[in-house]
């Protein structure tokens, strides 16, 4: 017990106590997340139910088979996420060093598809700008649909880094062994964060890549 | 104050498992067309992995009553950004106006 009690705050009662006040906070930071998000989510559902027909039209030049594939490399780095906390929370310190890694790894090659596909999307003119060139119909509101599609995507982008920043810290804190069966709120917090970031793609997937795959 | 819980790592297999699933089922039903259901599917089935992953990955639901209230204090909210704001963009037709 001496070592679960080393981590505790004066101002806690025990390390329970210490750790769901934790868990409450993060869920306090992940509802302004929500909220933060919801915003551009609502500029998509206003504009959608505004252009109904455009929206899925330009979403047909988004490739949904990179859009899958990285639903799945997400998913599977929530799965990872998921057993990095249960490393920690077993005191198994190889599995959650093995386990932030491969987290990591996913979340890279997550960014690495996403990156092309943006690299692509210069390529093809479909950047909103200047430069912005729709071969359909309606260009100006195909331009807000690929708008949309690039502030959700980046602040999207924009998290998962941050979240790689932070599971960098996390691993090599890790692997000095700061973390186990005692004390593991910032691997249990992060892995919050991650699967929030994860959720915010899952409605993104849809909304982005599937709108318009019906009677294209 | 409740002890932490481990969950089994059976429940991350199988909720990954119906994630996978979940997700092959969302990409088929968008390539047939059903009307106005194609977009009443592909939020239910978002919302349902979602909920998935809010329960087990992120261990509400093991976890304190207060964090139930707090999770879904914010969906509520959400909730109401959406449909207050769709509630005014959807009428904006429907009274006419004196000179207009």
């Amino acid at each position: 017990m001496s070592d679960t009690v080393s981590h505790v705050a004066h101002h806690f009662d025990d390390a329970d106590q210490q750790r769901e006040a934790s868990t409450l906070g993060m869920w306090v930071f992940l509802v302004t997340e929500i909220m933060f998000f919801g915003g551009i989510f609502t500029a998509y559902v206003v504009y959608r139910s505004d252009y109904p027909g455009i929206f899925a039209h330009a979403s047909n030049y988004l490739d949904v088979r990179l859009g899958t594939t990285n639903t799945i490399v997400l998913i599977t780095s929530s799965l990872t996420m998921a057993l990095a906390v249960y490393g920690a929370q077993s005191g198994n310190r190889s599995m959650l060093v093995r386990c932030l890694i491969l987290t990591m790894l996913l979340g890279s090659v997550f960014l690495g598809i996403k990156g092309f596909e943006y690299w692509h999307k210069f390529h093809e003119h479909l950047v909103p700008g200047p430069h912005f060139r729709f071969p359909g119909p309606d260009s100006g509101n195909a331009e807000l649909f690929f708008s949309l599609y690039f502030a959700m995507t980046g602040l999207h982008a924009l998290h998962m880094i941050i979240g790689l920043g932070i599971l960098t810290v996390l691993t090599v804190k890790a692997r000095r062994g700061v973390y186990g069966r005692s004390y593991h709120t910032p691997v249990e917090i992060t892995g919050l964060y991650w699967h929030f970031v994860d959720i915010v793609w899952i409605f993104l997937f849809p909304l982005l890549y599937l709108v318009g795959r019906h009677g294209g | 104050m409740s002890e932490e819980h481990l969950v089994p790592k059976s429940v991350y297999f199988a909720v990954f498992a119906a994630l996978l699933a979940l997700t092959a089922l969302t990409t088929g039903v968008a390539f047939i067309d059903l009307g106005r259901l194609n977009a009443v599917v592909a939020l239910t089935i978002a919302v349902v992995k979602a909920i998935l992953v809010i329960l087990f990955f992120m261990h509400v639901y093991y976890g304190q009553r207060f964090t139930w209230v707090v999770v879904g204090g914010g969906f509520f909210w959400l909730g109401v950004l959406i449909l207050f704001t769709m509630s005014d963009v959807l009428s904006r037709g429907w009274l006419g106006f004196p000179g207009k």
